[in-house]
């Protein structure tokens, strides 16, 4: 094992060296991964390498431009909240998911009696019609399955920090 | 000069739409994922959108500057690397919003934070090193609130992404 045990674990650790030295985003001139490379102490090649991995992974969601969706003109970003039958949860949530206009459908647990939501799906719109039809499209795709929603607009950021790598 | 990179505390949540040229638009719907893995990725892009790569360059900074993105570079998955996450909720009575906000943002392990037109009227994202050291936050917020609590930790990620159209 140990040699192919020793390259994984380097790997894992230029992957990290790679995630701090891209977290506040990519350097804008001709080579940024080049810039990169020399910061972690690689070579271009390699790097490209293993951020290829690391996306195959999933590890890398995405790379490009990261739009401010109010920039944008999408103001109308609203959490919807539905109480979905257990037993048909999961096909319905990733139907709900491939919808394009949620960014983030998660299933989370139900806490009788104070919540009874176990779906919940991000949606964003640039009108207010925008989102009620969304939301009416999300409500007839679940069907009799659903018991009750709720819609949560938000009001105010209160705090907004990167989740951090350490 | 990136003022616009990060969001400040306490911005509320309307912000302008912002004009954009037929080339930013055409830019940003081609690139929010995808962005190339070559040596020189400006010049890829420059090459398929019929340009330089100087534009291209000068273009995404901008908008950097405009604050119409807010990041230019890999998104990561961070719970593949290390950390577990939840969504929690506090039932704050009117009068002491502020002051429970304050508590809530004082520590560093909440990352968002947002203001909801619910009962539920605030809901944060908690991180933490472990599923036992989240338990033990998420109890530690609860008791120093003194408001109702709930820790929605996702069961199952139905999808996370979503490219907004410009």
């Amino acid at each position: 094992m140990g040699l192919k045990h020793s390259k994984q674990m380097a790997k894992e650790a230029l992957a990290k060296k790679v995630m701090a030295a891209t977290q506040t985003g990519l350097p804008i001139c001709d080579r940024p991964y080049q810039v990169i490379a020399e910061q972690v102490g690689t070579t271009e090649d390699e790097l490209l390498d293993i951020m290829q991995d690391m996306s195959s992974q999933g590890l890398i969601r995405r790379i490009g431009l990261v739009p401010n969706h109010y920039a944008l003109g999408y103001r109308f970003n609203l959490m919807t909240v539905w109480d979905v039958d257990d037993s048909e949860i999961l096909h319905l949530g990733q139907q709900v998911g491939q919808l394009n206009f949620v960014s983030h459908c998660y299933q989370r647990p139900r806490k009788a009696p104070d919540w009874n939501y176990n779906l919940f799906a991000m949606v964003h719109g640039r009108s207010e019609d925008d989102v009620a039809q969304q939301v009416e499209t999300i409500q007839q795709l679940l069907g009799p399955a659903c018991r009750d929603m709720a819609q949560l607009n938000s009001l105010k950021i209160l705090k907004k920090t990167g989740l951090r790598i350490r | 000069m990136c003022s616009h990179r990060t969001s400040s505390h306490q911005s509320t949540l309307q912000q302008q739409e912002v004009e954009l040229t037929e080339f930013e638009k055409q830019l940003l719907n081609s690139y929010q994922g995808d962005f190339p893995l070559t040596p020189e990725p400006f010049q890829t892009i420059a090459d398929a959108l019929n340009t330089t790569s100087e534009k291209v360059q000068k273009t995404i900074s901008d908008l950097l500057d405009k604050g119409v993105l807010t990041r230019f570079g890999p998104l990561y998955n961070i719970e593949k690397v290390d950390g577990v996450f939840s969504l929690c909720a506090l039932k704050v009575p009117t009068q002491r919003f502020d002051e429970v906000a304050e508590q809530v943002n004082s520590y560093t392990e909440v990352a968002h934070n947002y203001q909801r037109d619910h009962e539920w009227n605030m809901w944060f994202v908690l991180a933490a090193e472990s599923e036992q050291a989240l338990e033990i936050l998420f109890n530690d917020i609860t008791e120093l609130t003194g408001c109702p609590s709930l820790n929605l930790p996702k069961q199952t990620e139905f999808f996370v992404g979503l490219k907004f159209e410009a």
